[in-house]
This record gives structure tokens, C-alpha cells and sequence, in this order.
């Protein structure tokens, strides 16, 4: 039985014991026939072109973990932001984990998914917002489907949240092989703003498959900074799905730190539900090996008068593969646009590869849209130009890729947030400096 | 201190310099003086350790040990430096953290523990004040969009921190106006003392108004065919090089 059978069977001895009689589980019931009409996406399909799916699908994946695993705060502490104050959702194996957590209901709400679905007094917020970001394609409904578990924020109005919250999902290994499905659904209401922080770790070489969804309702002028960062073991794989819908004057930036894991995949999603919008998208990818990180925008401006940055850089060695595929829409009632992507990359190796490719699809004769794409080697003189001055060969390579970098990281709000990633950047370039720019 | 024989080098399989002999010893003042594409610059890269150029035959010996299969980097932890004749720009690295980090991985190569974050503070200080650098510049990406003159300041204010033992400067004086030229001489000057030398290498005479030589040699065609005192770099700026390029085809 492959793994699109075994997910579809699985489906109905789980669909019995959850939300019987609402709306979420005729929601379901859709979700599932969608990812069964639909199956896993191919190479075929235009957006899955260099991304191919065979070999991790086929593992053989649990679909429920049967395990409950606890874990040692000191064990995992190298995975959070540890020297910050901060709200914390933890999921282990995908069950919340109360004691590594810090959630909160003291006029905001950084909760679970769980609580979400089956408690009353959510019910309105989960009515008017669940699943109503995420696209039907196959993976999105497939996380729809059997969406039980994640986090739950719901910022009221004029809250300015002063911590950070972090999500973190661990996977132990306890499976020989995991599927986890976490679901995130985050909404911002008027004039507040949240910054958090996600991760997907595995603990052992076990292998894990991610089939994540967020969604982030960002309303009327919300400002939410969602920082990801992928660092995840050789045998890990994340497919991200993020869905952002914007409402007029809010400002709503996504970072994307991709230093891999088997295989990446993010599919982040902007759609600008009014006037006056700016959308951020940020990446940074380094990886070797034979790593394969995806990431394949979508910047959907509906209305006029908005704004759109992507700027991706990434860094390539090994056998390593990177795809960027950045996809604006400018709607032909969206005038006075101004869309802007940037993608660039090094290539430090002979056999890593890039495959970028800007899609613009413009509807609206007053705009202002541009989008460069580079790809290169590391700069020989400014090599040596750093080894005269005694910097030896790997750390003026290090250096000469943090910075190439470092516009990207210079917009990461969180000061330790940044440190972190600086520190990861370093490990990952290995080297032992300190790059404090 | 830095003692040359019968150096040969090329790039690509093009010879570039044919047979050149060099001693600089400590205290002194060598001007290097010549016409374009005679392999000024080419020596200047050699001793620095560029990596595309290849030494076909002869030695660089630099205190007594033969450096020449050394990496540019272990040259510099030496005590060679190259200033260049065409800066390198560099985004996203400050002018700060650039320097830091040579001095760090300098003093890493010497075993010695990273230079305390205050003392190296007061020490890019007072080097920046010795070149008359505005602060503001210290925080700003290498070279990155910096004018001919301050390329070349920040190119002396490094050779102020790493305190080289043999400077060479390549071409220091082009692109600089009159008041640039004075300051950066005046630095060279200051930095200048009985056990460090320094190579000019230099189209014109101005710079050698301010950095005095002590032995001027004339490159052509990849080999010193003329030597003298500073003298001789006055009898250049008047007559030109055409009378060398008579002499030497003769």
C-alpha cells in the first residue's frame, strides 16, 4: 500500500472520533477528497518541476504517533531561543508539551489548535478563519484533513505582544519512520503585533516527514514578523505551506533561514485583502550535501497601493540543490504596485545547482515591478584582497558569504534571534568568528 | 629583510617578470618606478602571495626563509603587506569588523588569544585619528562606494593596524588629491622605523617628495634595469622613461 492509500484509509477510523457534527469535519471530509482526486504532486506540474517527492514518499511513514515521548528541557535547549523572555508552544511527536511551555489566555491567546477546534468560546474565530487562507491543493488539504494539532494565537485588537512566541515541533524518532501534520492558525487584529519564532527539529536519524500548514491573518494595520528557521538533520524533510492574508495598512514580513535538512519545500503564500499593504519575504539558504531546499512564493496584489520586497539569497556547495521560484500577481484593479524580488546566489561548488525563475503576471498598466536574478561564484580578488590582510582562505570565504547574507539578516528584529542564526551561519561555513557586523 | 633572486614569474604561460634581484633591508626606503605594464604591480602580487601568478624560477626569501610556497595569508601573519593599487570593495563587511578580524586571525596564527574587545576600540581609534578618518567611516562597508582617496586612507590605516614589517605600497599616490597625498604619506611616515621597510612603487615622483627614498630602481620589461638614490626619480619625472627604454634596447 503506498503512502496516498495508507493516508486515505487512515482517514476514516480517525474521522470517527473527531469534531462529529460541526462544520470543521464536513471541512475535512473535502480536505480528504481534494488530496485523493489530487494525489502527491509530481514533477509534472509545473510548481513541482524541480522538486520531486518519490524518495521520501517512499518510506514508510506512521500516521499516528503511538508513543507519548517526554524529553529533557536541557536536552533541547540548544533548539530554542533560550536567553530571551518569550511565549512557548511545544509539540513533541506532535502532542503539546505542557511542561517545556509557556502559553497564555491574560487577554491574548497563544494556545493549542486542539483547544481551538473542540472549545466553544474559540468557535467564531475558528469559523470566520480556519482554512479560509489555505489554497486546495493537494498537500494543504491533505494537512486539512487530518489537522488536529499546532499552535493557536489569537492577538486582539491594540495589543502590542512583548515577548516573541515560539513554536517549536521535535520529533524523537520513537517511529521508524514519522509523518507529522502540525496546523497553525494565527490571526492579528487591528493595530497589534506579534513576533514569532517556528522550528521543526528531529532528535534522532530516524526519518520525518513535515506536512505543515499556517495560516496568518493579519488584519487592519496588524504587523506580524514570522521568522522560520529550518536546520533540521539528514533525514528530515519539511514541506511548508504558509498562508498570509492582509488586510489594508498591515504589515506582515516572513524570514526563512534554510540551512536544510533531506528536503525543503516552502510554499509561502501573500494575498493583500486591501489598500496600503506591505509584504516582506526574506530568505537565507546554505546547504551542501546532497540537500534540496525549495522555495516557491507567491505575492497575490489584489487591491491598489501596496508594496511587495522578496529577497533570497543562497549559498550552494556539495552536491546540494536549491530552487527559487517567485511568482507576483498584480491585479488589473491593483494600480500603483510597486513589487520588487531579488534572488541571489553562489554557487561553491561545481556540482550544486540553482534553478530561479521569476513569474510575473501583470494585470494593471500603472505599476512599478522589477526582479533580478543572479548566480555566481565567491569574488577571487576579494579573496585575496582578505589574505593579504592574514585572514586565511576558509574564514575570508566565511566572512565573504555572511556578508553576502547580511542584508537579509540585517531586518531580523530580535537581537538573540539574530545571534542565533549568526552562530548557526558560522557552524554551517565552519568557522570559529565572531561576524558581529 | 626581504631579499629577491633572479625572480621569474607569469600568468597564463605569459612571462611577466624576467630574472628581477631585490634587497630591502630594515630601515630602508625602496621607490620602484616604471612604465605601464613593465611588472610593477605583477612584483607587487608576487611577494603578496597571488595565487595566479606563478614563480617559474628563482626565490623571494623574506627574514631568511624562502616564502614562496607559502599562502598569501601566512605571508601577511609574517609581516608582509601589500597596499593595494585597486582596493577591493566589499558589501556587507564594515571597515571595523574587517580589520578585527585580520588582527584576530594574525594574532590565532601567532597562538596568542583574541585582542580585548576595548583595547582593540582605542587602538582602530587612534589609527583612524593618525589617518584623519572621520568615524563614520569605520562603520561602513569595505570600500564600498568610498572616493579614490579614501580607498587609499583605508588601505594605510590597515597597514597601521597590522604593523607590517615590509609595506608595499602599489601605486598609494594614484587617485589621490594633494591633501589625501599628504595625509597618507604623513601616516607611511609615522609608521616608519628602524626595523620595518617599505616599497613604493610609484608612476610619478609626487609621492616621493613626501615618502623619501632611499634607492629608487627603474622596472622595464620585467626586470630592474636601473638603480640609484632618490636623485634618479627627479631625473625620470624630467626626462621620462624613453631614455631608460633607449639605454636597455641599445
Amino acid at each position: 500500500m503506498d503512502l496516498k492509500e495508507k493516508l486515505v484509509s487512515s482517514f476514516l477510523a480517525f474521522e470517527n472520533n473527531v469534531d462529529v457534527d460541526t462544520e470543521i469535519h464536513s471541512i475535512r471530509n473535502e480536505a480528504i477528497k481534494t488530496f485523493e482526486e489530487k494525489g502527491f504532486p509530481t514533477k509534472k506540474e509545473e510548481a513541482w518541476k524541480y522538486t520531486s517527492l518519490n524518495k521520501i514518499l517512499k518510506e514508510d511513514y506512521s500516521v499516528f504517533s503511538k508513543h507519548e515521548s517526554s524529553i529533557d528541557y536541557k536536552d533541547v535547549k540548544k533548539y530554542f531561543i533560550h536567553d530571551i523572555d518569550s511565549y512557548k508552544i511545544i509539540f513533541i511527536d506532535g502532542k503539546y508539551s505542557s511542561y517545556l511551555s509557556e502559553t497564555t489566555h491574560d487577554g491574548i491567546d497563544v494556545c493549542l489548535m486542539s483547544a481551538a477546534l473542540a472549545k466553544p468560546k474559540y468557535r467564531l474565530v475558528v469559523e470566520n478563519y480556519f482554512n479560509k487562507a489555505a489554497t486546495k491543493d493537494s498537500l494543504p488539504s491533505l494537512n486539512t484533513a487530518f489537522s488536529q494539532e499546532g499552535a493557536y494565537i489569537h492577538i486582539p485588537k491594540n495589543k502590542l505582544v512583548a515577548k516573541p512566541i515560539q513554536i517549536i515541533h521535535l520529533s524523537t524518532g520513537s517511529e521508524a519512520a514519522t509523518l507529522a501534520q502540525p496546523r497553525n492558525l494565527i490571526v492579528v487584529d487591528e493595530n497589534s503585533h506579534v513576533q514569532i519564532i517556528e522550528r521543526h527539529q528531529s532528535l534522532t536519524d530516524n526519518p520525518v516527514l513535515t506536512n505543515s500548514v499556517t495560516e496568518i491573518f493579519a488584519n487592519k494595520r496588524a504587523i506580524v514578523d514570522y521568522y522560520k528557521i529550518q536546520n533540521d538533520n539528514a533525514n528530515a524533510s519539511l514541506i511548508d505551506n504558509t498562508f498570509i492574508e492582509q488586510k489594508r495598512e498591515s504589515v506582515a514580513s516572513v524570514h526563512t533561514f534554510a540551512f536544510g535538512g533531506k528536503l525543503t519545500r516552502n510554499n509561502l503564500n501573500f494575498y493583500q485583502n486591501g489598500e496600503r499593504i506591505n509584504s516582506i519575504l526574506k530568505g537565507v539558504t546554505i546547504i551542501g550535501e546532497k540537500q534540496h531546499v525549495d522555495h516557491n512564493t507567491l505575492v497575490h496584489h489584489i487591491e491598489p497601493n501596496c508594496e511587495s520586497h522578496q529577497d533570497y539569497k543562497g549559498i550552494f556547495g556539495d552536491s546540494a540543490t536549491g530552487v527559487f521560484n517567485g511568482k507576483i500577481i498584480v491585479d488589473k484593479e491593483a494600480q500603483k504596485t510597486n513589487a520588487f524580488q531579488s534572488n541571489n546566489n553562489i554557487l561553491v561548488s561545481d556540482k550544486a545547482t540553482i534553478n530561479s525563475k521569476p513569474q510575473l503576471e501583470i494585470f494593471a498598466d500603472d505599476v512599478k515591478c522589477s526582479h533580478g536574478c543572479t548566480i555566481g561564484q565567491l569574488d577571487e580578488s576579494a579573496m585575496f584582497y582578505m589574505q593579504s590582510r592574514g585572514i586565511p582562505k576558509k574564514e575570508a570565504k566565511a566572512l565573504l558569504m555572511y556578508a553576502f547574507s547580511n542584508n537579509v539578516l540585517s531586518s531580523v528584529k530580535i537581537p538573540e534571534l539574530k545571534q542565533r542564526i549568526t552562530k548557526i551561519i558560522a557552524k554551517k561555513l565552519g568557522v570559529n568568528i565572531g561576524f558581529d557586523l | 629583510m626581504l631579499k629577491i633572486n633572479n625572480l621569474h614569474a607569469s600568468v597564463e604561460d605569459k612571462g611577466i617578470l624576467k630574472g628581477i634581484n631585490l634587497e630591502v633591508k630594515a630601515g630602508e626606503v625602496h621607490a620602484i618606478m616604471g612604465p605601464n605594464g613593465s611588472g610593477k604591480s605583477t612584483l607587487a602580487s608576487v611577494i603578496a602571495g597571488k595565487e595566479e601568478y606563478e614563480v617559474t624560477d628563482g626565490s623571494i626569501i623574506f627574514e631568511g626563509e624562502d616564502i614562496e610556497e607559502l599562502a598569501a595569508e601566512e605571508r601577511a601573519h609574517k609581516g608582509v603587506f601589500l597596499s593595494f593599487q585597486y582596493p577591493v570593495e566589499i558589501p556587507g563587511v564594515s571597515v571595523t569588523n574587517f580589520i578585527k578580524t585580520a588582527i584576530n586571525e594574525s594574532r590565532k596564527a601567532k597562538g596568542l588569544e583574541d585582542m580585548p574587545a576595548k583595547d582593540m576600540l582605542k587602538l582602530i581609534r587612534d589609527k583612524a585619528d593618525l589617518l584623519e578618518m572621520d568615524r563614520k567611516f569605520l562603520s561602513r562597508s569595505l570600500n564600498e562606494g568610498f572616493s579614490g582617496g579614501e580607498k587609499k586612507r583605508n588601505e594605510i590605516f590597515q597597514m597601521a593596524m597590522l604593523e607590517p614589517k615590509l609595506a608595499i605600497l602599489d601605486e598609494t599616490d594614484s587617485g589621490l588629491d594633494i591633501d589625501a597625498l599628504r595625509i597618507v604619506a604623513n601616516g607611511v611616515n609615522k609608521l616608519k622605523s628602524k626595523d620595518n621597510a617599505v616599497v613604493v612603487i610609484t608612476h610619478y615622483q609626487r609621492l616621493l617628495d613626501y615618502i623619501v627614498p632611499d634607492f629608487v630602481h627603474v622596472l622595464y620589461n620585467g626586470k630592474i634595469v636601473k638603480s640609484g638614490g632618490k636623485e634618479l626619480a627627479h631625473e625620470l619625472e624630467e626626462k621620462g622613461y624613453d631614455w631608460i627604454k633607449e639605454e636597455v634596447n641599445a
